[in-house]
Order: structure tokens, then sequence, then C-alpha cells
């Protein structure tokens, strides 16, 4: 009993568990408004069904906050990821569309070089006015995401453009081995991200910045590289996310593309576990996230939720989240239904990680 | 405590300044405002606020207007609202203040629009509206209302679907992709299409969703669609954009557009009369974005104290598989 | 000085935070016409004491009269109103407003409720000329000086029929002639009879314009004084809390031979080496396997020098060598490259990152120094927490606990892990016993006697004295910002002369150069 109890606990206590029970609870809800909702099948020799959808159509989100998740921990912030998503993706239609042989690899590989090398010139602008000139990053970040609007219509001419490009159509909608390539790459990118801050020792000297900037400064870091980069970063993952989106439907948009993506990927990172004041960051939670945020929008469209509805119950299904998260209010839920007074830790009261 | 950085305040005031100036410019370009008040040299200025550039349709629209006012010799202050209210409000402000003589514009939405419409009345300066209206109970607040009737448009796509299904046996399965929640042409499609196919009980609805008029938009909720509906025969959908993503999901789904299921659109721009002609699509209901010139001759009429029709429908037809083949080389948007 | 009835007086007053006892049973009275210093060190109560009288806090027990009437404050506002008012450190006033804006905010004079700003110049220029300043009052606050936005501070003060003034370190960030100023308008509204309290770190300001001297310790109270009754040593006696017999009376520590260890070059040796508002320019060598002693009140300079040696912050000027060739100490990166490591006093918010479990915490200015590209293999890692955890014996032993979950003096043995794992050839130790339990105390002073018997020269700061006499070569001392002497730890050095030196500034002889 005693061992269960434990056990039990230190389930729940995985900082994992509360955002992965909501996923689970979200796909229960839909399995039992339509039971057919988690079948899979194959189709023209891909797997296809809602599940499917739901890891591609977060493949783009999962990009994006995985660079957000950076930013976020070096206690930053990074609004323009939209607008960097839309600038890459109109780059790379733009220069396709201008060719005579849109099929060409060659044609493809140079539009998306193209895109990411001026994605990588927008990470380095965000990098430096933070960085290096010492602004605030909501506000330095804020100055692009309005800007790269601008910029990204500019790159259209306020045109949609539609292009007929297999290998770029490739990104977004291509296979392999039955699933699609989108999740691959996203999955590639979550590994390399990882790979490339635990592998090194770059995760821990951002956390270390975002969790007490003036004592990393005192053990010698030197923090402006460190926070330059990330904002380096975050522009990279969103540029291939912009690959993705416009891929996706073989045209760039520049009004519409990664529209409001910047506070989804926030929303993925809290929800994944990171501190919104910097610090420790869990890439896992934020691929999690991401996948509970396009789980939501997709329960919007299967259970056939009025659209007039559909804000306030995803913000009602958000709120919940948030709240079943926070430790305080999981404490005070606990203590009311039973008298037992919840763990204490070692000495200091641990610092909640989740905004609510 | 001390400061992690040590940059002086000037330096960082004059790095934020460059940035403005930045933003300045370069949303200078997107909008071809060019700024300064009307002056009195006889020519008409007209203050128009767009909706955005959501959609093949809309730069048309824009296209139209900016060519139609140059031919005209009407000075354009044109502004991109970027599909939110508040930013046209902010826009038809600027022109209040800056003195035009006639303002014009596409509503994002239907409601909210009374307090700033006063203000021009107020200010005296006609206003158009285009393309889109709005739902002030005070029709004096406009001059006119020039656009489609999107109520017609729904209808004749209804009208077009009763007729090839009047023959149909069983049930009829429908799903419907909504333009942008609360907008003009998403209600009025929705209201004038329901209206028509109530004249064949076995035609029936059974879900309806938002797309945001975007070609993503409609792709994402299509392909939730087919996996809950195990049988659509229909699809309408509120625009070209929004029926061109569903294409896709349509065809990834094994089934074949145009045959299997049938699809049914409104607009006409190119990209739509394309799958048209290919048999993709079935059937557009035509929303004429080439409202320039109309709008040019309604503004000089305003301007001049004429009196004009509060309702001004723009010229609009329909299209089936064969006459967009007819029509699509002579298409220009 | 008019010897009559105070005008404000506190009695028993007591006033505790969770976990701490702030004031315990204090008495205070503040007599018409009189400059009252209230002397302590930081943590001693004086800004309680304060916020308690200025209604800021409640108290837990005691009572205030004012004029022999009973009050309690509901908080500053109020007790402005009833005539006792505060001039803060920091100046809480809008430097973009104008000086007569300044005076008025608040409470400008209005007629149909417009403000009459006629009037509030005029009453401006009046109020000034009282304190006989001359200042246009419709420029903006931030044009003029510190010291004169803190007069204008004081104007607006005593505007409101002030009869108590209290001012809170009002000379922290003025220089010489500013005080001046300062105290002349002081001076005079005390022959109008004002009584002032006065907060200071300054002793020198404290004998300059103090009438008497109220004294807190730990939040007691330790005496009432005149200012003559009461000589600057006795004074930072009672603030430290030792009389001087006693602190004689510690074990006899054993001498360090300065001699055997000021051979040979210098490991780093500074010379005019200052920064404005916070230490005058200085000149120190420091030998390795040599301790360095700094002693001086707080707020002394003691931790600025620290942060100057370690390229915290940036000197105004001065010439640096390390081993003997020019170098530069302008950031921590080049200061560690240099093999100079800082444990700040500041463990919170300047030393440990909470978030980061022990080992990271450990590992963390070696890994910096390396570079992110290339980490510590992870074993080394283990080798080197393991080793430092059982040397220092951390607690709780793993290392992968948050460090915020860790004792004060645990988190501060790992502080100081963190540095001897990049085997600095220069610690800089500020503070590193404070707060500690008296064990962790003593293992952290015999570590740092071993490190510098292995070679390691060290600059130790602590208030302690004998903490400081026990473990340094020689003994640097601090006071109003400038380092007044550097004494030799021989057989003539005892807590006395360190006192004196602090107090005066002179006794003592230079022990180098």
């Amino acid at each position: 009993m005693n061992d269960t109890m434990g056990r039990y606990r230190a389930m729940t206590g995985h900082r994992l568990f509360w955002p992965a029970a909501v996923l689970v609870v979200m796909l229960a809800a839909n399995t039992i408004y339509r039971p057919g909702f988690l079948s899979i099948e194959l189709k023209d020799g891909h797997l296809y069904g809602s599940p499917i959808d739901i890891l591609r159509l977060s493949a783009p989100l999962i990009l994006v906050a995985l660079g957000m998740t950076l930013v976020i921990s070096t206690g930053g912030i990074d609004l323009s990821v939209g607008s960097v998503c839309a600038i890459s993706g109109a780059i790379a239609c733009m220069y396709i569309s201008r060719q005579p042989d849109q099929d060409s690899l060659p044609v493809v590989l140079t539009a998306l070089a193209m895109a990411m090398g001026v994605s990588l010139v927008l990470g380095t602008w965000n990098g430096v006015l933070v960085a290096v000139i010492g602004i605030q990053p909501i506000i330095a970040t804020l100055i692009l995401m309005v800007a790269g609007r601008g910029l990204a219509q500019l790159i259209t001419q306020g045109q949609i453009i539609t292009i007929n490009s297999d290998p770029f159509r490739a990104i977004g909608l291509g296979h392999l081995l039955t699933l699609p390539l989108a999740i691959f790459i996203a999955l590639a990118a979550a590994l390399l991200v990882a790979a490339f801050t635990r592998r090194t020792a770059l995760g821990m000297i951002i956390e270390s910045v975002g969790g007490n900037a003036e004592a990393s400064r005192l053990a010698g870091i030197r923090s402006g590289r460190v926070i330059f980069l990330a904002y380096v970063l975050s522009a990279t993952c969103a540029a291939v996310a912009g690959f993705m989106m416009t891929a996706n439907v073989s045209s760039a948009d520049g009004n519409a593309v990664g529209l409001w993506v910047e506070l989804d990927a926030i929303l993925a990172v809290v929800i994944g576990g990171t501190s919104l004041a910097g610090g420790r960051f869990f890439l896992s939670g934020t691929i999690l996230g991401a996948l509970i945020i396009q789980t939501l929008t997709t329960t919007v469209y299967a259970m056939n939720i009025s659209p007039q509805t559909s804000l306030l119950f995803k913000a009602v299904v958000v709120i919940a989240v948030c709240l079943i998260q926070a430790p305080a209010f999981r404490a005070r839920f606990t203590r009311r239904r039973s008298s037992a007074p919840p763990p204490s830790p070692i000495a200091d009261k641990p610092k909640e990680q989740v905004p609510a | 405590m001390r400061k992690m950085r040590t940059h002086s305040a000037p330096w960082r005031a004059a790095a934020v300044l460059a940035s403005v100036l930045l933003v300045g410019s370069v949303a200078a370009c997107g909008n071809s405002d060019t700024g300064g008040g009307s002056k009195d040299d006889g020519k008409i200025t007209l203050g128009f606020s767009q909706v955005g550039a959501e959609s093949g349709w809309r730069t048309a629209n824009t296209t139209s207007i900016k060519d139609a006012a140059t031919a005209a010799g009407i000075e354009l202050k044109f502004d991109d609202a970027q599909q939110k209210q508040e930013n046209q409000i902010k826009a038809i402000r600027n022109y209040i203040q800056q003195k035009v003589d006639v303002i014009a514009f596409s509503p994002v939405v239907e409601s909210g629009w009374d307090t700033v419409l006063k203000e021009a009345k107020d200010a005296d300066i006609p206003v158009i509206l285009t393309d889109r209206s709005v739902d002030s109970a005070d029709k004096s607040l406009y001059k006119t209302f020039l656009g489609s009737d999107f109520i017609k448009e729904g209808r004749l796509a209804g009208e077009w679907l009763v007729e090839q299904k009047k023959t149909a046996s069983g049930p009829v399965n429908i799903v419907e992709l909504q333009g942008t929640t609360g907008a003009a042409p998403a209600n009025d499609r929705k209201k004038g299409f329901a209206e028509a196919i109530a004249a064949n009980p076995n035609l029936k609805v059974i879900a309806s969703q938002t797309g945001d008029f975007t070609r993503a938009g409609g792709k994402q909720v299509m392909e939730q669609f087919l996996k809950a509906n195990p049988k659509i025969d229909v699809l309408f959908a509120h625009n070209d954009d929004m029926g061109l993503g569903a294409l896709e999901a349509i065809t990834a789904a094994g089934k074949v557009p145009g045959k299997d299921i049938t699809i049914i659109t409104v607009d006409a721009v190119k990209d739509g009369m394309q799958a048209l002609a290919d048999g993709k699509f079935n059937f557009i209901a035509e929303c004429s974005p080439l409202l320039g010139p109309q709008l040019m001759d309604l503004a000089k009429k305003v301007h001049a104290g004429e009196e004009v029709p509060a309702r001004i429908e723009t010229e609009e037809t329909t299209f089936t598989q064969e006459q967009a083949k007819e029509a699509l080389p002579n298409r220009k948007y | 000085m008019t010897d009559n009835r105070p005008v404000l007086t506190m009695t028993g007053i007591s006033k505790s935070f969770p976990g701490v006892r702030a004031l315990h049973d204090v008495n205070f009275r503040l007599l018409p016409g009189e400059v009252h210093a209230l002397m302590g060190e930081n943590g001693a109560g004086k800004s309680t004491l304060i916020k308690v009288l200025t209604g800021v806090y409640d108290t837990d027990a005691g009572a205030i009269t004012l004029h022999g009437e009973p009050v309690s404050f509901a908080g500053p506002m109020q007790a402005t109103a009833a005539g006792v008012s505060t001039v803060y450190q920091e100046v809480n006033l809008c430097t973009n407003l104008s000086v007569a804006e300044n005076i008025f905010i608040g409470r400008e004079p209005r007629l149909l409720g417009a403000v009459r700003w006629g009037e509030v110049r005029r009453r401006a220029r009046t109020l000034l000329a009282r304190l006989e300043l001359d200042l246009d009052v419709s420029a903006p606050l931030g044009s003029y000086s510190l010291a004169i936005q803190q007069m204008v501070a004081i104007a607006r003060a005593i505007d409101i029929q002030a009869r108590v003034l209290i001012l809170d370190e009002p000379t922290s960030s003025l220089d010489a002639g500013e005080v001046a100023q300062l105290f002349r308008i002081m001076r005079q509204l005390r022959d109008e009879g004002i009584a002032i309290l006065f907060v200071t770190h300054f002793l020198d300001q404290v004998y300059e314009i103090a009438d008497r001297i109220t004294v807190l310790r730990n939040g007691g109270l330790v005496g009432e004084y005149t200012t003559t009754e009461l000589p600057q040593l006795g004074l930072v006696e009672k603030m430290i809390g030792k009389e001087l017999d006693v602190l004689e009376g510690i074990e006899e520590h054993s001498r360090r031979d300065l001699a055997a260890v000021e051979e040979g070059t210098p490991l780093v040796a500074v010379s005019n080496f200052g920064r404005a508002g916070a230490v005058e320019p200085f000149s120190l060598t420091i030998h390795a396997g040599e301790v360095v002693g700094l002693a001086g009140l707080l707020g002394s300079g003691r931790t600025e020098v620290a942060r100057l040696l370690f390229g915290a912050d940036r000197p105004d000027g001065g010439q640096v060598t390390v081993d003997g060739r020019p170098s530069s100490l302008r950031t921590p990166a080049q200061a560690i490259d240099h093999g100079v490591g800082f444990c700040s006093e500041n463990r919170r918010a300047e030393g440990i990152v909470a978030d980061l479990s022990v080992r990271e915490n450990l590992i963390l200015a070696m890994q910096a120094a390396r570079g992110w590209l290339r980490p510590i293999p992870r074993r080394r890692q283990d080798e080197l927490v393991d080793k430092y955890i059982k040397a220092l014996t951390i607690r709780p032993s793993d290392p992968e606990v948050p460090v915020r979950n860790l004792s004060g003096g645990n988190q501060q043995k790992v502080l100081l892990a963190r540095w001897l794992i990049t085997e600095p050839r220069l610690l800089i130790l500020d503070e590193p016993t404070r707060g500690i339990d008296i064990g962790a105390k003593t293992e952290i002073q015999k570590l740092v006697t071993q490190l510098s018997d292995g070679g390691m020269a060290v600059l130790f700061i602590s208030a302690e004295l004998e903490e400081v006499l026990r473990l340094s070569h020689k003994v640097a001392v601090m006071r109003d910002r400038q380092m007044v002497a550097q004494l030799a730890n021989d057989d003539t050095l005892d807590a006395d002369r360190v006192m004196q030196t602090i107090a005066s500034g002179s006794h003592g002889e230079e022990a180098d150069r």
C-alpha cells in the first residue's frame, strides 16, 4: 500500500505527468465523441488518421517552440518568430515561383538557403538588440514582429504566391516510412537542439544565465554570446517552420503564415514546465505542450464546436492546464480533499515553475 | 544591486529610435499612404481602408481600386488594416483628421462601427462601404454600400446544388467551410446557402467550421471533416482559397475532388477557376473584386453631392466547369 | 542646543518578522533643536525603527508619543501630515519635473480644481530662500546635482510644517562639498528648533554634526549618548558589540610570517586602483601564499575593493600587474583567465544559481572558462563534484539536488568549491563565514589556512576582526571608502589597534610602505 502510494507520488510528481495527463484526457474525450478518432489506416501507402494529422500539424509549432524554449530560458522572449516564419516562407516561394523549373532540386535548395540566410540575419538582428545593445527582449523582438509582417508582404507584393514544386511540397506533405516527413523534420530538429544544448555545456550555461544573470557573470560566463546564440537559434527554427507552413499549402501568404504562432509557442513552452522567468528548460515538455495545443485545435474541428464558442473552449482548456500544472493549485486542491499535508521539500520551498 | 550591462542610456535610446524608424519605413512601404492633408487643387482625395491581403481575391480588389483611382485622377490614400478592426478604425480616424473628401472601406467585421462612422458624418465626410457591409441601424451613417450581395452568392450556390441533386433519392451530406467568424461574407453566404437548400429536405449541412478564408485553415478543417464523417457528398467553401486547401485534404484522404465530393465555392479567382476548369471544383459563384471603377464613379458623385442608391451591386455571374474553361484565358486575377 | 521636553518618544518598541526579531524593546527620544544620529551596523534595526515611526510597519509592542500625545500613524502620508517628514537615501522625486512641481506634487495649491502654477512657483522660491538656495524653480530637477536634489527633497519635507525631520543616509552619494552644503542646512533647521534624526555610515560626519547618538545592535538598544561623552573608538565598540578587553582575550592566534611570503614578485599588484562613488584609489600587493585580510565597517568599501580586483566593476584607472607583467582586470572573465576567483558576500543574488543542481553550480566557473563548446566530460564532473562534496562535507551529498534546497552554510561551501575546482591563484572571499553556523565557519577558516599554505593567495574579507587576525598575513583597513592602512599581522597588531584604525584612520603604523 505504502509502496504503491510512493510510486503514485513519484509518477504524479514528474514534471511531465500533468501535461501528459491532459493530453490523454483530450484524446480520450475525442475517442468517446467519435470512437474512430484514434484509428489509423493505411491509405496510398501512407498512414492516415487524426493522430497522424495532429503530429504533422504540430510539427511547425514544435519547431518554433523549441527555439522559443531556449530564448525563454535565458529570461527573454521572442515575439518575432511568426514574422520570421512568414518571411522565410515568402522568400522561398518567391524564388521558386520565378524559376522556369520549379521541380528542380537545386532550385528548391537554393530557395531554402536564401530564406535561411535571411532568417539568420533576422535572428542576428534580435540577438544584437538584446545581447549587445541591451534592449528589453519583449520590445526588441516586437520591432521585428511588426516590421517583419510588412517585410513578408513586401516580398510577396501583397499577393499569395502559389507554387508548384514537388521537392518543396515534400517538406510539408512528403512521406517517409509511411509517415509525414514533417514529423521527422520536427523530430530531427528536436534531437539536434537537444544534442546542441545537452551534449555541449550550452544548455546549462543558458539555464545559468536565465536563472541568475549576475551570478553567472561573476562565474565568468560571457552571457551576451549565449543570449545572442539563443535568438539566432530561435530564428533558425522559425525559418524551418515557415518552410513547412508554406509547403503545406504550396503557397506563401505574407499575412497568414505564422500568424499568432508566437503566442502558441510561448504557451507550449509554459505548459512544458519552463518558467517565463528563465532558468531550467524542458525540451520534452515543450514538445508535449505543442502537441496539446494542436490536439486542442483538432478537437474543436473534430467535435464540430461552433466557431463562435471555440475560442472560449480553448481558453478554458488552457486555463485548466495551467492551473493543474501549478503546484500551489494542486496543493490547495488535494488539501481540501484529504487532510494529509503535502510533502514538504528539503529546505526552501521550490520556486513554482508555472505561472498561472 | 549592480546592473549587468553598463551601456549608457543615450546609446540605447538611439538604438530604439533607429529600430522604430526602420519599422516606420517598412510600414510606409507596405502602405502606399503618402501622407499630407487634402490639397485644394480640385482633385478628389479618397481614403480607403482595405481589410488586408488575405486572399488572391483581396489583392485583385486592391489592384482594381488602385488602378481605377489613377485612371480617374483621384488621389488615393490606402491603408491595409491587416484583418484588425482597431487598425481600420485608426485609419478612418486618420482620414477624418486629414480631411479627405471621401472615405471608403471594406469592414473587417460587421459590428462596432457606429462611433467612428458618426465621427465621419460629423466631419461631413461621406462614407462608402465596399465589398462588405456593416450592421449599423442608422443607414444615414454611410452614403452607399457598393459590393456583392453575399446572400445572393450563397443562394446561387445553393440553388445550383438543389438543381443538381433534385433526383437524389437519399440524404445528401454537406460540409461547409465558413469564412472568418463574424465577417459579413461568412454570415451572408451561410445564410443564403441555407435558405436555398431548404427547398430539398434531403440536403443537410452535417458540419460547419471556420477556415478563416485561408488555404491552411481550409485544409486543416477539411482533414478533420473527412475523418469525422465517413460520407461527405458536397463541400461548400465560402471562398476559393479554403476550397483549394480542402482539395489537398480530399486527395490525401484518397477521394477524388469534383467526383466523390462535389465542391462549390465562391469568388472565382484565377486559381479557383483553374481548379474548376480542371474538374476539381464543380461550381463557383462569382464575387467580383473589380469594383474599382464603380467606386471611383461613386466617389465623384457623392463628392459632388449627387444622390446615389443606398445599395449598389457589383456585376457578377456564376461559373460551371465548361464556362470556366472558356473564361479562364481572359481571367485577370 | 535647546534642552527641553522631547518632541518625540518611542518606548518599548518591538517588531518581529517571520523568523526574525527586528526590534526588541527599543527606547528612543528626540529633542527639539537637535541633530540625533541613529547608529548601528546593517541589520541592527535602524530602518525598521524609522519605518515603525513613520507608520510603514505596525509595532508588535510599544508606544510612540509626539509632543506628549500618543500617536500611531497608518502610513508615511499621515506621519508627514502630523509633522514627521522623511527624506530617503535614494531621492525619490521625479527628475523630469520642475523643482517647484517636485516640492508641491500631490498637494498643489488649487483654485476651483485648477492648479495655481504662479502660486506654486512663488511659494517654492520662498521655501528655497529659507534654505538659502538660489535655484530656478521651473528648471527640471534633473538638471541639478544630487546634493541639490537632496535639498529639494528636504525643502519638500519641511514645507509641511515639519517638527521632526528624518534623514536616512542622505550623504551616501554626496561628495565632501555637497555634504558641507547639506550640513549647513541641517544646522540652520536645527537652530529653527526642528528635531533631526540622522542616519549615516560615516563616523566623521556623526562627530561633525550630531549632538547626540543612539546606538542599536541586533535589534536591541545599546544606549543613548551625547557626542562629547562617546569617543569614536567607543562608538565603534558599541556598534560591533565587543569590548576591547574582551576582544584581546580571544585565543592567541598563530602569527603568520609576512616577510616569508612577501619575497619575490607579487602575484597581483594594483596601484592607484579606484572607482568614483565606490572606493577611493588604493594600492595593494598580494603574493602567492599570502592571506590579506580586509577589515572595516560595513559600507566602508571592502566589497568594492573585492569587486574591482575581480573585474566585477570597472576601475576608473590605475595599473595592474599579474606576475609582474602589466595586465588588465576589467571583466570577471578576464580576472578568471588570470586565475582570480571571487565568492560574493551576496550569496543569493551574486553567487548560487538557485535553479541549477549542486553539481552544475560546482562546475559552473570551470565550464565558463572552458567555453560551452568544450563540456567537461560527465565522468570528470562526477569525480570533481564527489571530491569537493567530501572535502567540504557538503550536505545533502546528492549532487543532483537543486542548490536552493541547501542551507546557507552548505551553499557557501558550494560556492567555495566552485572556485577551488578552477584552482585559482588568488581567491577573493567576501564574508565567507557570515550567516553560517560555527562548525562550518571553523571548517572554512581551516581551509583558508590550508590553501594559503599550499601557495594560493587569499583576500579575506570579514566583519569579524578576530577571524581576520587569525588568518591574515597582513590586514588592510577600510574606512569611509578609503584604504587607510595596511598593517603587518605581527606581535604588535591586535584587535585594539585595528579598531582604532577603523575608528580614526590614523592610529597604527603603516606596515606596507
